[in-house]
């Protein structure tokens, strides 16, 4: 399965699965409601600890050995007798050479950009139509808007020989647009920022309404502002998609100059051939963004993954 | 006009009252919607009945010639098999262990941040660098999965060549890289569930596996269901990791049919065999959410 598709689901009885709440990460490690699940049993809790030791230990070992091995010489890396820790201490060699070969750099800046363009386009565009379905009346609203509902059905992986097409023919293949352009239809989203609309009471709306705001004044100046958690937590949702997402860059682009990170990162596997070090060094660069900005922005991406990634159910 | 506000209003110019507001918003979401959803859809169905190719003659109308050459074309029967396999061997793994990764860490043990970090944070990794890092932990000399093989005194294993295995660690590199997202899911589930019950069953003296039994699971079976269609349907739209760590290899034993019509489309150049490929797969995902809708219909009666 692919982490860069919007997990969807549209099945209206799969509705409400619950008031998601942020998710407050202070107050359970100061151990507010600890023990209205585990009691005040001292085995049970070094057990439960114990277990999820192992299991971070599991999920963490893949990535620390990988990382180890980045900062190995290659010569120590593919050495099997000392597969672990390094004969010849560490080095920086895999990730300067790496870095030297100036392309990682150029698709970083160039996921940076398509992801960045495809979030605020994304997101403009769903908010709009969102207020459009929530807030307004126009012929053809209802059948449109069912319309989109059950597009969200469709798996994009469809539409992959279509848009490849349709490039080919508007002469677009190995261009931003290309890439950045389809991936800004989110029909879920729009569904998620509809229902969001349809959830602000009307007051304010009134209120600005009499003082003669027009549908546009109303809909920047004092919906979006009350909207900013929702809109931030589509944002990052459709950013980790579109920085992540693999299918649809990799077949509308073949020029290097364009590739963005998940693309390019792999087009050099074979070029580096048994350069284990050098491949982790450019694995562990190219992790880095999002793993940096997770530990900053830790809340606000848990938030996002807990809200969107339900698709509005 | 239906619009609420199309009451002649003085000043209002007839243009205006021409093209309502709310169309307006929605047109740039339309315009997109409608030149890269619903444009693309009919012009594969429409390549779909006809000899497409990236090769540079102009494509004729077959008629159900694709559909007929694919539903006997083994290699897609075998493609379709292994999208279905990887479905059901990545799901129940990834609702299980997230359930059991949330159920342990919200039990509120010390250290929230590092577990959430820990379980979370190979679902931000690009698949790139996912697949580059499980060929080398799969390596089969130097990796580290057979080094840790060898200091249990267990055999080495062909994790990518061997055909019996490769599947498996597919759905194993898969479970390591997405479970983060379905734990996130439990874990805010989990919050919701109303203080009071746990309160009651304590003053009845519920001990913690009492609690977890009776109050946690079946307040979480509700989001159990949510998370098994998210997931299944996410499962059959597999493609990224296979391809970049086997080619859909050894001898097309782990090929799934996006694979397939990537393959097809863009190796083989037959983009309308390609289309017509497509659609069958777009059926059996159809099939699928048409299943679990039934199902979930069901369960709320």
């Amino acid at each position: 399965m692919t982490s860069t598709e919007l997990h969807v689901n549209t099945a209206p009885a799969a509705q409400a699965a619950g008031p998601i709440r942020e998710l407050n990460i202070t107050r359970r490690a100061r151990g507010g409601r600890t023990n209205l699940t585990l009691g005040e049993n001292r085995v049970s809790r070094v057990l439960a600890l114990g277990a999820l030791a192992v299991l971070a230990l599991v999920w963490v070992l893949p990535a620390s050995w990988a990382l180890l091995t980045a900062f190995k010489s290659e010569a120590d890396a593919s050495d099997p007798a000392h597969w672990f820790w390094p004969r010849h201490g560490f080095t920086l060699h895999g990730f300067s050479t790496v870095w030297e070969r100036g392309d990682l750099p150029l698709w970083m800046l160039n996921s940076l950009l398509i992801s960045a363009a495809v979030t605020v386009i994304t997101v403009l565009v769903s908010a709009m139509a969102g207020y459009a379905f929530s807030r307004t009346r126009f012929p053809g609203r209802r059948p449109l808007f069912v319309l989109t509902v059950a597009a969200v059905l469709v798996p994009p992986q469809i539409l992959i020989v279509p848009w490849f097409q349709q490039m080919l023919t508007l002469h677009l293949l190995d261009t931003y647009a290309a890439v950045i352009l389809p991936q800004t239809v989110a029909p879920v989203m729009v569904f998620i920022l509809k229902k969001h609309f349809d959830s602000l009471p009307g007051e304010l709306e009134e209120a600005a309404r009499i003082d003669g705001a027009g549908h546009w004044r109303i809909f920047w100046s004092v919906l979006l502002p009350l909207s900013r958690p929702m809109l931030a937590a589509v944002g990052i949702f459709v950013f980790i998609g579109a920085w992540n997402n693999f299918l649809w860059p990799f077949v509308s682009t073949s020029d290097p100059a364009l590739m963005t990170l998940p693309v390019g990162i792999t087009s050099v596997k074979d070029a580096y051939g048994i350069q284990y070090a050098q491949t982790m060094a450019s694995a562990v660069l190219a992790a880095l963004p999002l793993v940096v900005v997770f530990v900053f922005f830790q809340r606000h991406i848990v938030k996002s993954v807990a809200t969107t990634g339900l698709g509005g159910q | 006009m239906s619009s609420p506000h199309a009451a002649p209003r003085p000043g209002a110019t007839p243009v205006r009252r021409a093209v309502p507001p709310g169309l307006l918003f929605a047109l740039p979401f339309l315009v997109l919607f409608a030149v890269f959803m619903v444009w693309p859809l009919v012009q594969g169905l429409w390549m779909s009945l006809t000899d497409a190719s990236l090769s540079a003659h102009d494509p004729s109308f077959v008629g159900f010639d694709n559909f007929t050459e694919a539903f006997q074309d083994a290699e897609m029967w075998r493609a379709l098999g292994h999208t279905v396999l990887f479905t059901l061997i990545s799901t129940v793994p990834l609702v299980l262990v997230a359930l059991v990764m949330a159920l342990l860490v919200h039990t509120g043990l010390p250290g929230q941040w590092v577990w959430r970090l820990a379980f979370f944070a190979p679902y931000l990794l690009p698949v790139g660098v996912v697949s580059l890092l499980w060929m080398w932990l799969y390596q089969p000399d130097l990796g580290l999965y057979n080094h840790l093989l060898d200091v249990v005194g267990l055999g080495q294993v062909a994790w990518l060549s061997d055909e019996s295995v490769a599947m498996w660690a597919m759905a194993l590199t898969t479970l390591w890289w997405t479970v983060g997202f379905n734990f996130l899911l439990y874990l805010a589930a989990l919050q919701a569930v109303p203080d009071h019950l746990y309160e009651a069953a304590a003053l009845d003296g519920a001990g913690a596996w009492r609690r977890l039994w009776s109050i946690t699971l079946p307040q979480l079976s509700r989001i159990t269901m949510v998370i098994t269609v998210l997931q299944i349907l996410a499962s059959l739209k597999v493609f990224d990791q296979i391809y970049l760590l086997t080619k859909g290899g050894p001898n097309g034993s782990t090929r799934p049919v996006v694979e397939y019509v990537y393959d097809v489309g863009f190796t083989g150049y037959r983009l309308g065999y390609a289309s017509a490929i497509s659609y069958v797969f777009f059926a059996l995902v159809l099939i699928a959410s048409a299943a679990q809708y039934a199902a979930l219909r069901r369960r709320e009666k």
